[in-house]
């Protein structure tokens, strides 16, 4: 599969070997397959690991969430899935991996990729207000991608761009269409974009962020356009997001990034239940929750190390309320079942961990995360 | 405009109408500017009159006849701004040297703005060692004292207009080009220019569809600017016999002409010389005008 016959990076950290990261298996063969996806950020200050080996799968109508903190790789991630990094100073690193319908991607002519970027993969952005062009009507902008992915005619273009504002429900497409970005509300524009990234029926949409920009009712209303219209055209959804409440509503699977590598994956409803990393605990308990009485959230300590330098062991220990010696020193691997990477064989709809919590659960009793206000204390 | 924010609840100043795109609001903005539109009319009226010299010169601006008795007539209601030397109606040379003054202006902005914002637009969006190279290269440019430079390349060669426009065209990118630069500096890290590769637009489309019309605001400011700029440039060189050559009229030239004789007949030179004032300024005030009304940060 991936890495057999292509050269692999001389590992620049001690960390092992992350390429054994294998993910539980889920049925269906993947549409889209990362595997020990590393993007490196080669700068004056030295070599900034922000993706280090990521793996998932995404399969088709399916919705996988990718959470973490600011600074985790969720965005570098989904920008490495498309090649859209800039280089310099960013690089996908050797023995990354990322096939489309078992194509690689990694390491393909730009001229190829840009065939596949808005055709198979598409992608919407976190702030509307500039994601448009100011200086064409919006319709203009739905068109573009279909005349040139698709060689539609002006006209035909245009039909079909009324077609797409109204599938992503603006009102009065018709007039729309001839409407200038400054001429619509955020969310709007954001509907819009969404209409630009669907015109040429991508099998997966990347959404980075797609509402933090937005306020609470816009941003239902979105989410709920993206997950309806999976389910009428039968395409993926990567959502990058910090927001867990999102994922609750939005997403199947769940891939829990922090620092530049996934900590914890599986479908939504095991996680949120039972979540197998303190980090995700961690998260989990800082959310309010409606009718339970607490004055202060639980706070995770501390701040992410620096992508410069990540720590030896355990990427989290340092923020971890159970750590002990181990942590420190020995770097957890993500465990899977050992199946093929392209994921079929088992139908283990299980959760995975990076955490030796994983293999001595009994150090979880006595220790957690403790609220602002005792640590305040 | 600060980006980042929600504004859903500002109202927006100049109210949009349906399909209003950039241009009609600046349209809009610019029609209030009352300087910007005298200068407009003044350009008007100087392009009209060099459109139809022929037409609007009372006489020929060349042809000389009865040299003695026609010779330096003062302003007079047969020749309304008098004749020069050689007999010949000051006026009718001023509109035919309008001609050559604004062909000669327009050409070599086109050409200067042209080259300058491809030029500023490569070095803005590749950045690196296209950007170093660009640069450089413009600074070289802008570090030749450029009148000398002209008259250089024009002692070289024989003078002729078409030399002269190439020679303007050439020369002027420089602030265009960096101008541009600027622009697009910024503009690169926007997100509809990320959401564009992210639909798979190659280079050349994203640069030409999506850059450049985001920058020809402060680009059209800076070529009604230059368009001045290069009328003054010219007439300089007329002035000095190394731009437009007789009996070809120009207003350099004509001021030339006049220089020796400007306490007997000061009507020779001054009113080709008032003349390349009023241009000037027509071509500076629309382009301050512009500038206003198409500033985005103006825009409340």
């Amino acid at each position: 599969m991936s890495g057999d016959a292509r050269p692999r990076a001389p590992a620049p950290d001690a960390d092992g070997p992350a390429g054994t990261d294998v993910l539980p298996a889920r049925v269906s063969a993947p549409l889209l397959s990362v595997r020990d996806l590393r993007t490196y950020f080669h700068t004056d200050a030295g070599v900034a690991r922000a993706v280090d080996g990521i793996s998932f799968d995404l399969r088709r109508g399916e919705i996988l969430g990718i959470v973490g903190e600011s600074g985790c790789g969720k965005s570098v991630t989904s920008l490495s899935i498309l090649g859209l990094v800039p280089d310099p100073p960013g690089r996908i690193m050797p023995g990354s991996s990322v096939r489309l319908r078992g194509r690689e991607l990694v390491g393909l002519p730009v001229r190829e990729l840009r065939a596949v970027r808005g055709a198979d993969i598409a992608m919407i952005f976190q702030e509307p207000m500039t994601s448009l062009n100011p200086v064409y009507p919006v319709g203009d902008q739905v068109a573009e991608p279909l005349r040139l992915h698709l060689g539609l005619s002006r006209r035909a273009a245009r039909t079909r761009a009324v077609e797409l504002l109204e599938l992503v429900g603006i009102a009065a497409p018709e007039r729309r269409v001839s409407e200038y970005p400054h001429q619509l509300s955020g969310g709007m524009r954001q509907r819009v974009m969404i209409a630009m990234a669907l015109a040429c029926e991508p099998d997966i949409l990347i959404a980075d962020e797609p509402t933090t920009a937005l306020d609470v009712t816009i941003q239902a209303q979105i989410l709920e356009l993206i997950a309806g219209l999976r389910e009428r055209l039968g395409m993926a959804v990567l959502l990058i997001t910090h927001d867990l409440g999102i994922v609750a509503e939005t997403c199947d699977q769940v891939l829990v990034m922090y620092a530049g590598r996934a900590v914890e994956s599986g479908p939504v409803e095991s996680i949120f239940r039972m979540p197998g990393h303190p980090y995700t605990e961690g998260l989990l308990g800082a959310v309010p929750r409606l009718g339970e009485d607490a004055d202060r959230l639980a706070v995770i300590p501390g701040q992410v190390p620096s992508a410069y330098a990540w720590p030896p062991g355990c990427r989290f220990a340092a923020r971890c309320p159970y750590a002990w010696e181990r942590c420190a020193q020995e770097p957890p691997l993500l465990p899977g079942l050992s199946v093929p990477l392209s994921g079929a064989g088992v139908a283990e709809q299980g959760t995975a961990a990076r955490c030796w919590l994983v293999e001595e659960p009994e150090r979880r009793a006595g220790a957690g995360f403790s609220s602002g206000a005792e640590a305040a204390r | 405009m600060t980006e980042g924010t929600l504004r859903a609840a500002a109202p927006p100043a100049v109210h949009p109408r349906e399909g209003d795109s950039q241009w009609a609001i600046a349209a809009r903005r610019f029609r209030r500017d009352r300087l910007a539109l005298g200068g407009l009319a003044l350009v008007v009226i100087l392009s009209a009159l060099a459109i139809f010299a022929p037409l609007a010169a009372p006489y020929d601006p060349i042809a000389q006849h009865d040299i003695v008795a026609t010779s330096l007539q003062p302003p007079s209601p047969a020749h309304a701004l008098g004749t020069d030397l050689f007999g010949r109606d000051v006026l009718s040379r001023i509109i035919y040297g309008a001609r050559i003054s604004l062909t000669i202006g327009f050409l070599a902005v086109i050409i200067s703005v042209t080259l300058g914002t491809l030029l500023g637009a490569v070095a803005g969006y590749f950045g690196g060692w296209a950007d170093t190279l660009v640069m450089r290269f413009t600074d070289t440019v802008l570090a030749f004292p450029r009148l000398i430079l002209l008259i250089l390349i024009v002692a070289l060669f024989h003078p002729s207009v078409l030399l002269i426009i190439l020679v303007l065209g050439f020369t002027q990118w420089p602030g265009t080009a960096r101008i541009v630069r600027g622009e697009v500096l910024s503009l690169r890290e926007r997100e509809f220019i990320q959401a564009a590769r992210a639909l798979g637009f190659g280079r050349a489309r994203i640069i030409l569809r999506h850059i450049v019309p985001n920058v020809l605001g402060p680009v059209i400011v800076a070529a009604t600017l230059g368009i001045g700029n290069t009328i003054v440039l010219e007439a300089g060189l007329s002035f000095l016999g190394l731009g437009v050559q007789p009996p070809m009229p120009s207003w350099g030239s004509m001021v030339a002409d006049g220089r020796g004789n400007l306490i007997g007949a000061w009507w020779v030179a001054t009113f080709p010389g008032l003349t390349i004032v009023l241009t000037v300024l027509a071509f500076n005030l629309v382009g301050d005008g512009l500038r206003d009304a198409l500033d985005p940060r103006l825009r409340q």
